[in-house]
């Protein structure tokens, strides 16, 4: 055969394969019913939600789940663009992101997190200890040095260097930093002044890092740093966790008991809509830097099948999920706001009916 | 030479409709042919095509900047402000950055790429000269990525811990390197560019330089020359082609994101000195753009971005007729990288 007549027929038969494939794929869906979820936001509770879609996956093979961990502003900006069916965010989306959005957007409460304040300090082994003030001094470019006075006067015993404070933040929008600057704003009357609270801020000091991930290696690689992140990623990254002290006036580490409590005392008071700060909460062994974390809905669904499909995905999580989550260094629910978002999920409707009765 | 020309137009035909006429067939079939003429449009269509593509970018990234232009005008470009919370935004620091470490880059790059190339077109044996050249033009294919992981890891250890203490300690009393250590801030920035660029002028100039008619160091040698005295006829000869080889790595310089973005320390910042962080244009688009969540935050990022395009346009179109006007005319193997 001449080589015109073989490539030909290499075209050819790649060509018909193509087509083949593509009606197989096609059909099987028609056939089996398969529903895609598509999700986009946060990347705190990426690791969760990933370990939730794969079990979920497990349960319901029918129902192809995908996240994508991109951010939580992205998340906002997905979900009101329509592109995505359920959003996700660690901060609660603000009244006027509400108003954008063509329909009415539910926050649905998942999981619990704490914000950590790690550091890298050679020498050092004991957790250090901050008070609010003083942290919020450190970020606002006021302590300049590890050993300053009052760093010393909360860490007795402890050998800090005389070396400059490298303060590291987040370079882009995130709600880590909105949690973080909440906290602070909360503390601080001069940083709710100047940068404020938000997913992103004008920082007075520090090196800009992208991601959780960016903040932690860059941690890890200068030294005489400080910065905050996730406490999943200080746990997997080996990074020190420092103590804070919380409204009670204690040095709370921040475990995952520490978080439900800071949960616990807002539950009673929690809004109809369910979005809350849970920073510098009271009590006396509650964590203060901690947040809920939260995903996105409509309430009118648009197609009764994937809303049924999603809510049933998302009850499972807050009932069977919050089972992964110790693991993951997330805190589940406290009781009370699962039955609120319970009553929640039973509100989301597909033309007229609500999705889930029971 | 023009092939197969159509009957030459008389006196009569020289204006009007059925001149114009015979002027666009001379124009799209010079040879008469229709398979010809199909195949000229179709390539005229393509480069149509991209022409079109690189005036509608211009033209989106104008619209989406609408916002931010009316709300700042030209105070934009001087304002210092990056506040996403009040809305306030300015592009100073940014093109500082940009700026200084590009130059900063160009400072360390010229001359150790101009080394580079007279070394492997004057002095080098032909064995050497091909294996050297071939390593370093794979230099230039390396990712930015893999550049800035490698700037993280290996470079900016070494620039914390020996080189800027001691640039510290002997230059210490210049404005420019003082401050706090931490290894990552514009030094870092513009010594990562800078072997970025490295390959890219190298390239061009050894092109440059291979293009000089061997008459001239004939010439020079003839007259008693030394070889550095040849080889400083040679680059006086390549002088505007070597200024836009220099250019085309200042254009590489300005839109590096990747590698720029994991060293510079992100901080829109205008400060006196090479150890502390800033941050450049491209870096703020590729950190901020997929979360920017606001009208006029995201309108500002775009606005950013057209002033970019429009400086690497410029740039890269300077350079590509400079090394044009050089190379042009010439015989061998020039060409523009």
């Amino acid at each position: 055969m001449s080589f015109a007549q073989l490539t030909r027929r290499a075209v050819g038969t790649l060509l018909c394969a193509a087509l083949l494939t593509a009606m197989i794929n096609c059909s099987g869906e028609r056939a089996g019913g398969e529903i895609k979820l598509q999700g986009a936001g946060a990347t705190f509770p990426a690791p969760l939600y990933a370990k939730w879609v794969s079990e979920h996956g497990k349960l319901n093979p029918n129902v192809k789940i995908d996240y994508q961990s991109i951010g939580s502003g992205g998340g906002i900006q997905q979900i009101t663009a329509g592109t995505v069916d359920f959003g996700a965010s660690d901060a609660p989306m603000s009244d006027d992101d509400l108003k954008k959005a063509p329909g009415a957007l539910l926050h649905i409460p998942t999981v619990l997190g704490a914000v950590v304040i790690t550091y890298n300090l050679a020498g050092v082994t004991q957790p250090l200890r901050f008070a609010p003030d003083v942290l919020a001094d450190i970020f606002l470019g006021k302590i300049k040095k590890w050993d300053d006075q009052r760093l010393k006067a909360d860490n007795p015993g402890v050998a800090l260097p005389a070396a400059d404070i490298t303060v590291v933040h987040r370079s882009e929008s995130s709600g880590t930093t909105a949690v973080f600057t909440d906290y602070l704003a909360k503390v601080s009357p001069a940083w709710k002044e100047k940068p404020g609270a938000g997913k992103a801020v004008d920082w007075p000091v520090g090196l800009g890092a992208k991601g959780n991930e960016g903040v932690s290696g860059q941690i890890k690689q200068t030294p005489n740093t400080i910065g905050y992140i996730e406490l999943a990623y200080a746990v997997q990254n080996k990074l020190p966790v420092a103590l804070v002290k919380n409204r009670a006036g204690q040095f709370v580490e921040p475990s995952l008991d520490a978080v439900t409590a800071a949960a616990a005392e807002t539950v009673a008071q929690m809004p109809d809509d369910l979005r809350v700060s849970i920073t510098d909460a009271a009590g006396a062994s509650a964590y203060p830097i901690a947040s809920y974390t939260y995903i996105l809905v409509y309430r009118e669904q648009k197609d009764a099948a994937k809303g049924k499909a999603l809510v049933d995905f998302l009850w499972w999580g807050i009932h069977d999920g919050e089972q992964f989550a110790k693991d993951l260094q997330y805190a589940p629910l406290p009781a009370q706001v699962t039955q609120k978002a319970e009553a929640k999920l039973k509100s989301i409707t597909a033309n007229g009916q609500p999705l889930r009765q029971t | 030479m023009r092939p197969l020309q159509p009957s030459p137009p008389t006196p009569a035909d020289a204006y009007g409709a059925g001149a114009r006429r015979a002027r666009w067939r001379e124009t799209l079939a010079p040879t008469g042919n229709a398979g010809d003429a199909l195949f000229r449009a179709a390539l005229l269509l393509a480069a149509l095509v991209l022409l079109l593509l690189v005036v509608s970018m211009i033209a989106a990234m104008a619209a989406n900047s609408r916002l931010s232009l009316r709300a700042f005008g030209f105070g934009f470009l001087t304002s210092r402000a990056w506040n996403p919370v009040t809305g306030q935004f300015g592009a100073l620091p940014f093109i500082y950055g940009t700026v200084v470490s590009s130059l900063l880059a160009l400072l360390i790059s010229v001359p150790v790429s101009l080394g580079i190339a007279i070394f492997l077109v004057e002095q080098a044996p032909r064995q050497l000269a091909r294996p050297v050249a071939f390593i370093i033009e794979l230099l230039a294919a390396i990712p930015s990525v893999i550049y800035g992981l490698w700037g993280i890891f290996v470079l900016a250890p070494v620039l914390r811990e020996h080189v800027e203490p001691l640039l510290a300690r002997w230059l210490g009393w210049l404005p420019l390197l003082q401050g706090p250590i931490t290894g990552i801030g514009l030094l870092t920035g513009g010594v990562i560019l800078a072997i970025m660029i490295t390959p890219i002028i190298a390239a061009v100039v050894r092109d440059v330089l291979e293009a000089v008619p061997v008459t001239q160091r004939e010439a020079a040698l003839a007259l008693g020359a030394t070889r550095w005295e040849t080889t400083r006829v040679v680059l006086a000869n390549a002088a505007s082609g070597i200024a836009g080889a220099i250019i085309l790595g200042l254009g590489r310089a300005i839109g590096e994101t990747m590698a720029v973005t994991m060293v510079i320390g992100n901080r829109p910042q205008i400060s006196a000195s090479l150890f502390a962080p800033s941050y450049t244009i491209a870096s703020v688009i590729a950190n901020e753009f997929t979360e920017a969540t606001g009208d006029i935050y995201l309108s500002a990022l775009v606005e950013l971005g057209l002033i970019l395009f429009l400086v690497t346009f410029v740039v890269n179109g300077a350079a590509k007729l400079l090394v044009w006007g050089v190379t042009r005319g010439t015989s061998g193997t020039a060409r523009a990288a």
